[in-house]
């Protein structure tokens, strides 16, 4: 059903990783990117993997989570890998027939394109599966924070951001509901053509939007009678703080890079 | 006879194959023949919903199968949705799936996707508003400016216009006031029409299911663990509270006289039958 889409989901737990600040993991997605796109050959791309290998191990999230997080992407990754096997020019020739050329060099960027999409979609993975997503919007509103001195709403943005994760999976719920509930008045969803398809969307649609409006507002109405009146001068309850584990982690994140550095230079 | 309605070691369970399975029902056996009025009972997540919606195969069954007619429910699509309109099937809250224009063309919702001609759609549509008691004024209206209480009349008409063999309702009186709970049962008893037709309803009202129901089903865990009369079940008042549910005051009055040591009948559930079963204890006693 609707309700299995992995949409940023969390899979509880309590391991080293879980147990990271979520500002930890944030930067340390980060550091991993940018050693991702700076790796070009083996060396480099294994030391992004084995790190990588190592955080999915710790996490004890498995594998097969991942790689189902991944299948939606398959498209995109597959047209990059063949675009770049035709479109890449090198010295050694592999096959030719009619117009179409393929080099090693080109055998050699399509699967690296195709491995640093799929490392990169799994590793922003991992951090959503092991972050609740109010931890995730605390540890980015507390990254943001110097942007207040720019006059940038952080914490409405992150309490934003945060009602509207909140929000997902109720919306996703009622989403169900009301469609069982038009289907069981018979209509139907999936056969016809677009048009039809389009119409039979409008007696799930508009429930769903005027359920959406009607919770937004009780809401508001909801943290107004609480008294709230945005950031300034409010605590937390969880108050976010860096531990031991937090510093090694982002130790173990920067060591990451320099080698990644390291190695590009000597072209490994 | 065959049962309109029946269930074999029906099985669900949510979100199969992640962290997050769930097993709602497990292996029910249940069957309803035409005709019966039936009230299904159980504490919050005990699968009463997840149960109903696999009477018109809303829900499929991750084992066991749902038999309507004798005929599996899943056989082919077309049998599938056939279900659909002869079991009709009222969400709880059912007032948040409106969306028409008015209240007329939501009601005319079902009629028309069962490709029904015009006249005849436009006959059920005022049958089924009059039924439950909406003006030819409030017709026209659009649903979203309605009571909340007209509200659950228009989508409990939406579903009757179709008029289903089989009616079942999920809590149609939760959030209702007393007044629009008293009126709303009456509908669904006059829709059941003296046996002509089949209800199954669940409720958290004790009081209704032991006054209106001929049979009353409870769930408890994704099992059913008591199917019988009123009378039978609320004998097993002990047995009910173990299981989260709240009995009727007058039954929990007459257990307690029978722990105080008074021979009296506990399965009793209105205060009528309550002094009758008393006058009885002191009719026996005089006796003896
Ligand atoms: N859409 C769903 N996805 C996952 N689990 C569900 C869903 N609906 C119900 N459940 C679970 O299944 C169990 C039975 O729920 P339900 O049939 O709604 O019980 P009831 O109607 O008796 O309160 C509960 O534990 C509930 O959490
Ligand atoms: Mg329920």
């Amino acid at each position: 059903m609707l309700k299995d889409i992995t949409l940023g989901q969390y899979y509880p737990g309590d391991t080293l990783v879980h147990r990271l600040d979520p500002r930890t993991k944030l930067i340390l997605t980060l550091i991993y990117i940018a050693a991702l796109f700076t790796a070009i050959v083996y060396a480099g791309y294994a030391l992004v993997v084995l790190f990588l290998a190592v955080s999915i191990l710790i996490s004890r999230i498995r594998l097969r989570n991942i790689l189902s997080g991944l299948k939606p992407l398959i498209v995109i990754v597959l047209i990059t890998g063949i675009l770049n096997l035709f479109y890449t020019k090198g010295e050694h020739l592999l096959v030719h027939f009619w117009r179409i050329s393929i080099y090693w060099e080109g055998v050699e960027t399509a699967v690296f394109m195709a491995l640093r999409i799929m490392l990169l979609i799994a590793g922003t993975l991992l951090l959503t599966y092991t972050t609740s997503p109010l931890q995730l919007t605390d540890g980015l509103e507390s990254l943001l924070n110097p942007l207040k001195k720019i006059h940038v709403p952080v914490h409405e943005l992150a309490m934003m951001m945060s009602i509207a994760l909140r929000f997902i999976p109720t919306l996703i719920e009622e989403t169900d509901k009301i469609m069982s509930a038009q289907r069981a008045r018979g209509a139907d969803f999936e056969t016809g053509g677009l048009i039809a398809k389009a119409k039979a969307m409008l007696p799930l649609l508009i429930p769903l939007f005027v359920s959406a409006f009607r919770r937004a507002d009780e809401l508001a109405t909801a943290m107004e009678s609480r008294c709230y009146h945005g950031g300034e001068g409010r605590t937390r309850m969880k108050q976010l703080s860096m531990a031991l584990r937090d510093w090694i982690a982002l130790a173990a994140g920067v060591l990451l890079l320099a080698l990644v550095i390291l190695f590009r230079r000597l072209g490994i | 006879m065959t049962p309109v309605l029946q269930t074999v070691r029906l099985t669900h369970r949510y979100s199969e194959g992640t962290p997050f399975e769930r097993v709602a029902l497990d292996s029910v056996d249940f069957s309803a023949q035409r005709g019966e009025f039936i009230a299904v009972i159980g504490h919050t997540g005990s699968g009463k919903s997840t149960f109903i919606q696999h009477l018109n195969g809303l829900l499929k069954p991750s084992s066991g199968t749902v038999l309507f007619d004798g005929k599996d429910i899943h056989s082919s699509k077309e049998f599938t949705r056939q279900v659909r309109f002869r079991v009709g099937l009222l969400f709880q809250y059912p007032e948040y799936q409106l969306f028409e224009e008015t209240v007329y063309r939501d009601i005319a919702f079902g009629p028309k996707n069962m490709k029904l001609k015009d006249d005849e759609v436009d006959e059920r549509v005022r049958e089924a508003a009059g039924f439950v008691g909406l003006g030819e004024e409030i017709l026209e209206k659009s649903p979203f400016d309605l009571s909340g209480g007209q509200k659950r009349r228009v989508a409990i008409a939406g579903v009757i216009a179709m008029r289903p063999e089989v009616l079942i309702l999920d809590e149609p009186t939760a959030g209702l006031d007393p007044g629009g709970r008293e009126e709303l049962m009456e509908n669904i008893l006059r829709y059941h029409d003296g046996g002509k037709r089949t209800v199954i309803y669940i409720t958290h009202s004790m009081e209704d299911a032991a006054r209106t129901a001929q049979r009353i089903v409870v769930f408890n865990h994704g099992h059913i663990a008591m199917d019988g009369t009123p009378g039978e079940v609320f004998r097993r008042g002990f047995e009910l509270i173990q299981m989260g549910i709240i009995v009727p005051q007058i039954t929990r009055v007459m257990m307690r006289l029978r722990e105080l040591g008074l021979d009296v009948d506990d399965g009793v559930y209105s205060v009528e039958q309550a002094m009758a079963a008393l006058r009885e204890t002191k009719g026996g006693g005089d006796h003896a």
